[in-house]
């Protein structure tokens, strides 16, 4: 007989972090959708928002919900310069070229940031850090409360941009048919950079709302690149809805694997998921043919 | 014929730096050498000649390297076996990797993300599990010996790596000669078209990335052998997986010699790097990224494209696709 007292809170918590999995997993299927390539700086770029969130707070005394303000759009216009300044300029139209470059970037961001930050593991203390918010029973930390609404409502802001406004339009012609987006004038590699930088301001969000209740290292990425691709493979690559929906069961997964085999065992069923949906459903709940 | 003279000759006067050269420094660099060049061609096998970039070679490198040290630890079997076991079961997770993502057709972002994944999940893996020593490692008992594969000279180890970088080598000679290649090279240029004319992309992809396994996984063993310790971060972390794919993309991808020419200028600039700062953490690592963004950016198709003359066409190439554009 389940244990409902403990399994209710398991499942919240886990839907929490999941949103901002799938925060994390938005920006990378966005820029697949657009791009075709799997941006493997993504966890990287993570990382470089966390750390500013970090600094902004540790230098200037703000609060990362204010960082807020700041944090996304510099994200935004890193991405921006990236893919306008070094990734397309890389491609010399092979997709191959860019996949490379993004790892190359990935490589060069999270070894200069060993060699300037350490690898000394950062917190950042807010009043709201410990406190909790009840709910169906279950005692929520606050942060990971406000990180689940704060992600629910930039995925419905991205979608309203997406469906409602110029750009969006023309992201949406370009990840459709990239010839005929560029026969009406829409200018290519503007929009681009554009949804790169979309993707990435995507980071900087989810490192404002992550921070409160969670930490920053040099090597912090690389435990959302696993879960962040896994989101993506099991929403359908390039699906928004999916990696909603990906990122959600993927955070409830990981909870419960938790609860029943263990922290450091937990992810296995995050891995398990990966494996099994390789094999049977390569193209993801909700992808289409790849 | 005429590349295989010069690979066997080539080979042949490596073969005799050992007995002339008697500083185990400069030995050593050969050694390590011939092991990026080893497993920079298992990587060029797939990536170069099939046109399937895996970003997660440390699967099978770190497959065969535990294998290797496993045997011979846990199990007390000879490390000789364990050379085999090693080659074997990295192949058997190639397979697995391959036949994973192939039979669907997944190729590019998709196949470097799997690979990459793969590499995540086994190092995780070996990161819980007690046999492999989790986070601590496994250390291999120093026995020198032929028996246990081990030497006390450096020039031990420089003639294993050496017969196995020959081997990568020339199997790869084969493949430019041999119908298999052939097949592989026809997937790489255009698939659809290799399909319409009676190719079995399937079936020459996973020869391909079995093979790229074998040599990946032997590279593994060598470094078990060598360094006598591993642990996840070593065997599975990124670091090999970048360096396999660094060192043909630096040589010439594709190209029988790129990845020796590769892991020379690899090593050579790791080395001249680490003489300048001194060993920094971080740095070596950063340097290989900002060198693979700056081949690609810059020199797309390697050092072995590189001449004036090669350079003028491709400048003149470039202003020609840029007025086409315009």
């Amino acid at each position: 007989m389940p244990d409902w007292g403990i399994i209710i809170p398991s499942v919240l918590n886990g839907l929490t972090t999941g949103a901002l999995y799938a925060l994390v997993a938005l920006g990378l299927t966005l820029i697949y959708g657009v791009l075709h390539i799997i941006n493997f700086a993504h966890g990287a770029l993570l990382m470089v928002g966390l750390y500013a969130v970090y600094y902004l707070n540790a230098q200037f005394g703000l609060d990362p919900y204010v960082s807020l303000l700041i944090v996304p759009p510099v994200m935004f216009a890193l991405g921006y310069a990236l893919q306008r300044g070094i990734i397309g300029k890389a491609a010399h139209g092979r997709d191959e070229n860019i996949l490379l470059v993004t790892l190359g970037l990935a490589i060069v961001i999270e070894n200069l940031s060993l060699y300037f930050f350490r690898s000394d593991t950062r917190i950042v203390d807010t009043p709201y850090s410990f406190k909790t918010v009840e709910f169906l029973g279950a005692f929520l930390p606050l942060p990971k409360v406000v990180a689940f609404f704060g992600a629910l409502a930039t995925a419905g802001l991205l979608w309203l941009l997406m469906t409602r406004t110029d750009l969006g339009r023309a992201i949406r012609a370009l990840a459709k048919e990239r010839k005929g987006a560029s026969l009406v004038g829409i200018d290519i590699e503007h929009v681009f950079a554009m949804s790169f930088g979309l993707g990435i301001a995507c980071l900087g969000v989810a490192a404002c709302l992550l921070l409160p209740s969670y930490y920053v290292n040099p090597q912090v990425g690389h435990g959302f690149i696993l879960i962040a691709f896994t989101i993506v493979v099991l929403g359908g690559m390039g699906s928004f809805i999916g990696a909603l929906l990906g990122g959600l069961i993927i955070g409830v997964v990981e909870a419960l694997g938790g609860l029943f085999l263990g922290e450091s065992l937990g992810q296995i069923g995050i891995f398990v998921i990966f494996i099994l949906v390789l094999i049977f459903r390569p193209t993801g709940l909700l992808g289409q043919k790849a | 014929m005429r590349q295989l003279a010069i690979l066997i000759a080539l080979f042949a006067l490596i073969a005799l730096l050992p007995l002339f050269v008697h500083s185990d420094y400069l030995v050593n660099i050969a050694i390590m050498t011939l092991y990026g060049a080893l497993l920079g061609q298992a990587w060029n096998i797939l990536g170069g000649y099939g046109g399937q970039f895996s970003f997660g070679h440390a699967a099978f490198f770190g497959t065969g390297a535990y294998t290797a040290a496993v045997f011979q630890v846990q199990l007390g079997i000879n490390p000789w076996i364990g050379l085999a076991a090693g080659g074997l079961l990295a192949v058997a997770v190639a397979a697995f990797v391959g036949f994973s993502t192939f039979r669907y057709g997944l190729r590019g972002s998709y196949f470097a993300l799997v690979t990459l994944a793969f590499a995540e999940v086994l190092r995780i893996l070996s990161n819980s599990v007690p046999f492999t020593g989790a986070g601590v490692g496994i250390l291999i008992p120093l026995k020198h010996g032929i028996a246990s594969l081990q030497f006390a000279s450096k020039s031990g180890y420089f003639f294993l790596v050496w017969a196995m970088a020959l081997a990568a080598f020339l199997v790869v000679w084969w493949m430019g000669h041999s119908r298999f290649g052939a097949s592989l090279m026809a997937v790489r240029d255009n698939e659809d078209a290799a399909r319409a004319l009676g190719v079995d992309a399937f079936r020459v992809k996973m020869g391909a990335i079995m093979l790229s396994g074998l040599f990946s996984g032997l590279g593994g063993v060598f470094y078990a052998q060598y360094f006598l310790y591993l642990d996840p971060y070593i065997a599975y972390g990124p670091a090999n997986s970048v360096e396999s794919l660094l060192v043909p993309i630096i040589g010439g991808l594709g190209t029988l010699f790129g990845p020796l020419l590769g892991a020379a200028a690899l090593h050579a600039i790791a080395q001249g790097t680490n003489e300048l700062i001194g060993d920094v953490p971080g740095i070596s690592l950063a340097l290989y990224g900002a060198l693979l963004v700056a081949m690609v950016l810059f020199l797309p198709r390697g050092l072995a494209s590189f001449s004036l003359r090669g350079l003028r066409q491709r400048l003149a190439l470039e202003a020609r696709g840029k007025r086409g554009h315009a």
